[in-house]
């Protein structure tokens, strides 16, 4: 039913004319030295992602805030414009379908937001919001669209309608608007919701309640759902199949059932880990893996999640800007950080350029060398292991790595992993 | 008996509306011990943050507050605005949901850091508030190398570390935090959690950890209490609480929850109430499967069903 093939969307960090030619001249000073400024900076939101949907099936799109889950979902609708790949839907290509055209795709694709207060606008009624895709895509007379949106309202457990057809969104409780907002999605009988975080804005009490709508109107539909969450537990539950997503990337993709019970990828074994459970007494995550999701504008090379990873190798990716990293981690230690200080340097003083870093050191080179060494002999072992020389040349330092091997799923236990580990 | 270091009798906070008063707590007593950590539990509106805010004095102005609120034996309700001020930082600190909205986006870390040191320290040089502000920041993992940045370079849950960092510095005897990881990804907000851990065993701190989240609740308190339309309807030890539920309430939160373990959908029937005109006698009764008529016509007494587990429920016996 739907085929998303190597999807891509890329949004320009807005800049105004002066940041333009200020990041240019930035760019022309140090030319050759860095590739930290791209002329252009460009969010990698979704970077080459590939799933498939059959009909009648609950894929969830799960992972973190700015992993790009949303954003792959606004794209699978065209409520943005992908930067490249195939979207096919029943048979259409949607990725380079005008907007002309999507109009006639639009009612068999519908969107059930996470935010019901945000979605119903508050000066219509109840009754209005469901029935304005009715009288927008069909050409139906008032009085049916009427009965049409009672039947529906009646069907998502908003009765009695003729009460509530009448009332502003300001009257209902959140599980309520919610409702209103899942009955506008399905009054146009559409084949593909997606849902976006449909219940994480609800109160425990109630998110059960609309998480059953959702799975009864799709037993009794045929429905298909494209449901993007970060709640691992609802995933669970709700998912027969669910893609790991982790800045802009697919990590680990598969039957839900086999995922939660051996997780594969090492993120997805994180964050499965991580999520805290309400049973007093259970021992807590053991080796979280360190820091936040990088900067989707430069994110790092070779596996995404390699700077993070408790079990990367030195193949993963390791580049200039992980020794940076490395170095700020040592500030962390006092005393590490007095030793940095003379003889390493502060962070800022290295400059990190694609695979290489390096650092001037006039007049004396052979110093900065042998200390570079010896922070690298402490190093976690895939970084050090990933250098491939040290070059003392030209009045600088230099630490080159290698480069990475090439990443792409492979089918492990039942499922696709991307991961150097498969 | 060690004696509290945190005791509310008969907590009463009224809000005053256009539409009357708005009980969002209403006669809630409970003890919190030296270095022990509660968390309060419940949903949207049920008053859980307000609660919090009455115990730092951040309530609006012309809020009506009675009962009695002892901390380290001195009376806060009623406490004068520069009274609290002092009490706020030493004593008792706060850390809220969003850190973003705490951090003046114009002042750098060290700034942040001098200013609240000085604040309570005059005699503190600008230099000496700057070591104690990298000494804690590098124990919640940040290089004091970053002293000279802005909160917007800072990501999200670097931001929370900042908050807490700024909370701790003066060493208070309790942290109340609301909220403190609801706006985080799972994987920061364990960190997080870690972090608060590591505080409380290493300073003695108290915790008062208000959230919606069970999940964070089982992993981090000693103790919990469940708060319904204003009303603590029961607190316990965490594995009582969480094992042995004995409020309907309680009992309903639990099994609604979504967790990994979930095999069956359940959830509550109805909705909170307003609070603004809240069910007589038991609160919880128009959504309770078990309520017969003493629940619609007499509020039930706190009862200890078991050792330092007590529940507001004409039948919690039943339950045991």
């Amino acid at each position: 039913m739907l085929d998303v093939r190597d999807l891509q969307v890329h949004f320009p960090v807005k800049m105004s004319a002066i940041q333009a030619v200020g990041r240019a001249l930035v760019r022309q000073i140090r030319r050759g030295r860095t590739d930290e400024t791209p002329v252009r900076p460009v969010v990698h939101a979704v970077d080459g992602v590939s799933f498939a949907l059959g009909p009648g099936e609950i894929l969830g799109l799960v992972g973190e805030s700015g992993c790009g889950k949303t954003t792959t979902a606004r794209a699978v609708l065209r409520l943005l414009a992908p930067t490249s790949g195939r979207i096919l839907f029943e048979g259409t290509d949607l990725a380079s379908l005008s907007e002309e055209a999507m109009r006639g795709i639009r009612p068999r694709m519908q969107i059930v937001f996470q935010d019901p207060h945000a979605a119903l606008n508050p000066a219509m009624t109840i009754g209005q919001a469901i029935q304005d895709p009715l009288l927008i895509h069909r050409e139906v007379a008032a009085a049916e669209a009427k009965e049409a949106t009672f039947r529906v309202m009646e069907e998502v457990g908003l009765s009695p309608p003729e009460d509530l057809f009448d009332k502003y969104p300001a009257d209902l409780s959140g599980g309520q608007k919610q409702r209103a907002v899942i009955a506008r999605a399905i009054i146009l009988r559409p084949s593909l919701i997606v849902a976006d975080e449909p219940v994480a804005m609800l109160d425990m009490s109630v998110r059960a309640r609309i998480l059953e709508l959702l799975l009864d109107l799709k037993a009794r539909h045929g429905l298909t759902y494209l449901f993007i969450t970060h709640d691992l537990a609802t995933a669970k539950f709700v998912c027969d199949r669910i893609a790991i997503m982790y800045l802009g990337r697919i990590v680990e993709t598969g039957p839900a059932a086999e995922i939660f019970r051996e997780p594969k990828h090492p993120y997805t074994k994180a964050l499965i880990a991580a999520v805290p459970v309400p049973e007093p007494g259970r021992p807590r995550a053991q080796a979280l893996p360190r820091g936040e999701v990088p900067d989707a504008i430069r994110p790092p090379r070779g596996c995404r999640f390699h700077p993070r990873c408790p079990v990367a190798l030195p193949t993963c990716g390791w580049e200039g800007r992980d020794f940076v990293d490395y170095l700020e981690d040592r500030r962390l230690n006092p005393e590490t950080a007095r030793v940095d200080e003379t003889r390493i340097g502060r962070p800022t003083a290295w400059t990190a350029s694609g695979l290489v870093v390096h650092r001037a050191a006039r007049p004396d080179l052979a110093k900065l060398e042998e200390a570079v060494r010896s922070v690298l002999a402490l190093a976690p072992a895939p970084l050090r292991e990933a250098v491939t020389e040290i070059d003392v040349s030209a009045g600088e330092v230099a630490v080159r790595f290698r480069e990475p091997e090439p990443l792409e799923p492979r089918p492990v236990a039942g499922r696709s992993v991307e991961c150097l580990l498969y | 008996m060690t004696d509290a270091l945190l005791s509310a009798k008969g907590l009463r906070v009224h809000y005053h509306t256009r539409r009357g008063p708005v009980r969002a707590v209403d006669a809630v007593s409970f003890d919190l011990l030296p270095g022990e950590s509660l968390g309060i539990v419940g949903e949207t509106g049920c008053g859980k943050s307000t609660l919090g805010k009455a115990i730092l004095g951040l309530l609006p102005p012309r809020t009506k507050v009675e009962g009695s609120l002892r901390f380290r034996g001195q009376e806060l309700v009623r406490l004068a605005p520069a009274a609290f001020r002092r009490l706020r930082g030493e004593e008792l600190a706060l850390i809220f949901q969003d850190p973003m909205t705490r951090l003046d986006p114009l002042m750098t870390i060290r700034e942040h850091f001098v200013e609240t040191l000085r604040a309570h320290d005059r005699k503190l040089s600008e230099d000496a508030a700057a070591d104690r502000a990298a000494k804690v920041l590098r124990s919640m993992g940040i290089p004091e190398t970053r002293l000279e940045h802005y909160p917007h370079e800072f990501s999200g849950g670097m931001r929370q570390r900042i908050m807490i960092a700024m909370a701790v510095v003066l060493r208070p005897k309790l942290l109340v935090a609301d909220e403190p990881t609801t706006s985080l990804d799972v994987i920061v907000e364990a960190q997080i959690l870690e972090i608060l851990e590591a505080l409380r065993r290493s300073y003695g701190m108290s915790l008062l950890l208000i959230t919606h989240n069970l999940g964070v609740v089982a992993e981090v308190c000693d103790r919990v209490g469940v708060m319904y339309a204003g009303k603590l309807v029961e607190i316990g030890p965490i594995a009582d609480v969480f094992r042995r539920p004995i409020h309907p309430y309680t009992q309903g939160l639990l099994a609604s929850t979504i967790h990994m373990g979930t095999t069956e959908l359940r959830s509550i029937d109805g909705m909170p109430p307003s609070l603004l005109a809240p069910p007589p006698a038991c609160r919880f009764h128009p959504r309770c499967t078990f309520a017969r008529d003493v629940c619609r016509a007499e509020e039930p007494e706190k009862v200890e069903f078991r050792p330092g587990h007590v529940a507001a429920c004409h039948f919690g016996r039943d339950f045991l």
